[in-house]
């Protein structure tokens, strides 16, 4: 009796060691179950953070086009090592890949489709208007050199503001995002101390705070704890009415985040359009009065050679609408829709691609 | 003496299949059907080893980069900078063992206690509902342990236990220093230890229904009270399996990802005190896995799950032979 008892036990614990895969479950399977002849079918995996818009583009689009798209939104890095791999149609990732990445792959081209931005949110009960913050003052909190919400720093720019004689607890998230790569880009990018101790990554070994997992970990971190910061996605801290913080801007201006601001952040890139013909660029502090400074692409990964000429043609189609249709329901759901400019290259460099043993371009017809 | 096929086999230095017979010898006994039979049985029980060695032999050729690059130093190292390319293993294995051992701590005497008041005391009626309720516990999907943990239990936590014991001993026992944020070592523990008991209780209780009628009565018969009757007699006869069902949770606690990834406060630090934030491995693999692209990241992760795996099995291997010694002094 014990021996089978125990027997049982030490079969379920081993199995428990393995289980619980974690939150990377594959996403939505989209469309319906018995597609009609002639349906091309897409498959993509990658960034979390798009999922919602991307959801809605290609329902919309697979509703009046025979074009069917599984996407799974299984985190940027795996988005990245399928598409390597060649597991998928398309990738799709938050922060661009890297050189060393794209040597092991080259030939991906980047097709930025949305802009996301970072919100700064906070608990301040007494705090009656935004509080405002510049990028070297936040990297001094999530350095902890700036410990006490009344350091004279934080005072300097919000003046006439009672700021409390409290602690700051900054928390930040764990899971490794996109997220996190934008904030962090954007600490390197206003301060060389960050650069230099801490640096860009979707996890970093961060100096002091508390660790959340995803978007609600860090808001209900904050909200629970006085004098706490954290970081969220916009849509996000939109969604559930969080107080964000007014952050400086290269042109020195005070910027809430928002749809219209984030977008700003790539209206006015101009000579670094120029000098990143492929978009793997960063906009974090970018010009422009009313850009909002911890904003980013993110992007499409899409090989500029495809095999099936009906793949490439429907995903070059499917790509060209959401540019041309596509930013009214991005707005809806609190994803900024790309600027002109910008979108003027991403339409140029889909030409570029090509499809089959001709290597016939993809856009014809 | 005539030599039977299998000796005859060694003998003549093993044919190609002889192994084979002495594994299973009944593939050369019997008509069709029974070796089908012990084929296809076979098969099945050659499926699991199977299927561990190569998870083995996947997790260790993807974690190579890492075991070659820092050797045995990543598991004494207790830097983990993604950026920096640096890791090391120290706090997460700290915080998985920590955070699952004070598990234990609350979930054993707890979910004893309850499967000796299931079987022993309680009457039928209010036995069935209770049981089949903590059960229920064990239905629950992890995720939804970590939302109402980080939602009610920290909060209550931090309000209830972490800042009043701060308050009163945190100056003279580092095991309640502050400041207590709530998210924290012990507030991964509890969590643990709720998501626990469900599993020990069940194996516990049914350990302690089947230790045999004769036994109680003959206690009993000698002027035992029901309490010497339980601690002298029952108890004693259900210990080993009270040990395989510690164990069973244990693994559970060790593998645990979701609930545990939303309280622990994931710092990368080895903390002194209770209420200090932690890490544990299945946290960091659930956390940076799906956005690592970089190889070494990569590895230094699938090293941590290969650490993980030579813990648990290092774990049931004492347990096995703590249960087996237990199970010889009882001379059963």
């Amino acid at each position: 009796m014990t021996k089978r008892i125990w027997t049982a036990a030490l079969a379920l614990s081993i199995a428990a060691c393995g289980g619980d895969g974690g939150g990377s479950t594959p996403g939505a399977m989209k469309g319906s179950a018995g597609a009609a002849p002639g349906t091309v079918t897409l498959t993509g995996a990658g960034a979390t953070f798009p999922m919602p818009i991307y959801s809605k583009w290609f329902a919309t689009y697979g509703q009046s086009n025979p074009v069917r798209v599984n996407y799974a939104s299984v985190g940027s890095g795996a988005g990245i090592r399928q598409i390597t791999q060649g597991t998928v149609d398309f990738g799709a990732s938050d922060a661009p890949m890297t050189d060393a990445e794209l040597a092991r792959k080259p030939g991906i081209l980047h097709v930025p489709t949305v802009l996301g931005s970072v919100a700064v949110s906070y608990n301040l009960p007494g705090l009656r208007q935004p509080l405002r913050l510049d990028g070297p003052t936040l990297a001094a909190i999530y350095l902890g050199t700036i410990r006490k919400w009344n350091d004279a720093r934080i005072a300097g720019l919000n003046p006439g503001v009672a700021l409390p004689n409290a602690d700051i607890l900054p928390v930040y998230r764990t899971d490794g995002s996109g997220t996190t790569f934008v904030f962090t880009d954007y600490l390197s990018a206003v301060s060389p101390e960050w650069k230099q101790q801490v640096g860009t990554g979707k996890s970093v070994k961060w100096p002091t705070g508390l660790g959340a997992k995803g978007n609600e970990g860090v808001t209900g971190s904050v909200k629970q704890s006085e004098g706490a910061i954290g970081y969220v996605e916009l849509a996000y801290a939109t969604q559930n009415q969080l107080p964000v913080a007014a952050l400086r801007n290269a042109a020195g201006a005070f910027v809430q985040p928002s749809v219209e601001s984030t977008t700003a952040a790539a209206g006015d890139l101009g000579e670094q359009l120029r000098q990143h013909p492929d978009l793997r660029m960063s906009v974090v502090n970018a010009p422009g009065a009313q850009a909002y400074p911890v904003s980013s692409f993110t992007y499409l990964l899409i090989p500029s050679q495809m095999e099936d000429c009906g793949k490439a043609k429907a995903l070059i189609g499917l790509v060209r609408w959401t540019l041309a249709e596509g930013g009214d329901m991005a707005r809806q759901l609190h994803y900024a829709p790309l600027p002109d400019a910008v979108r003027t290259q991403v339409l140029q460099k889909l030409q570029g691609v090509t499809c089959g043993p001709q290597r016939q371009p993809a856009l014809a017809g | 003496m005539q030599p039977t096929p299998e000796q005859a086999g060694v003998l003549a230095g093993g044919g190609p299949r002889s192994w084979v017979r002495r594994v299973f010898p009944s593939v050369r006994h019997g008509n069709l059907a029974d070796r089908a039979y012990a084929i296809t049985l076979g098969a099945f029980g050659a499926a699991i080893p199977i299927l561990f060695f190569f998870i083995l032999l996947r997790v260790g050729t993807a974690a190579w980069p890492a075991l070659q690059r820092f050797g045995g130093g990543f598991i004494v190292g207790s830097d983990w900078n993604p950026v920096a390319g640096n890791y090391g293993a120290l706090p997460f294995i700290f915080g998985t063992l920590a955070s699952s051992l004070l598990a234990l701590l609350i979930a054993v005497p707890l979910a004893v206690g309850l499967a000796i008041f299931l079987t022993e005391l309680s009457p039928r009626w209010i036995a069935a509902p209770v049981a089949f309720g903590t059960e229920l516990l064990a239905a629950i999907p992890s995720v939804v342990y970590g939302l109402w943990g980080i939602f009610v239990l920290v909060p209550w936590l931090r309000a209830n236990v972490q800042q009043p014991l701060a308050s009163a001993f945190g100056d003279s026992f580092p095991l309640f220093a502050g400041p207590a944020y709530g998210t924290s070592i012990m507030a991964g523990g509890a969590i643990l230890a709720i998501m626990i008991v469900p599993f020990i209780s069940a194996v516990s209780r049914e350990v302690l229904a089947a230790v045999p009628r004769d036994q109680r009565e003959a206690a009993l018969a000698l002027g035992a009270t029901r309490w010497e009757m339980t601690w002298q007699v029952v108890l004693p006869y259900a210990v080993p399996g009270i040990i395989g069902a510690t164990i069973l949770g244990l693994g559970r606690a060790l593998g645990e990802t979701m609930a545990i990834t939303m309280v622990i406060g994931n710092r990368p630090d080895i903390p002194t005190s209770l209420f200090a934030p932690g890490y544990t491995m299945a946290s960091v693999l659930a956390n940076e896995f799906s956005e690592a692209s970089d190889e070494l990241h990569l590895a230094a992760l699938m090293e941590i799950g290969l650490i993980l795996f030579g813990i648990t099995i290092l774990v049931n291997s004492v347990a096995r032979l703590l249960v087996w010694r237990v199970a010889r002094r009882a001379g059963k």
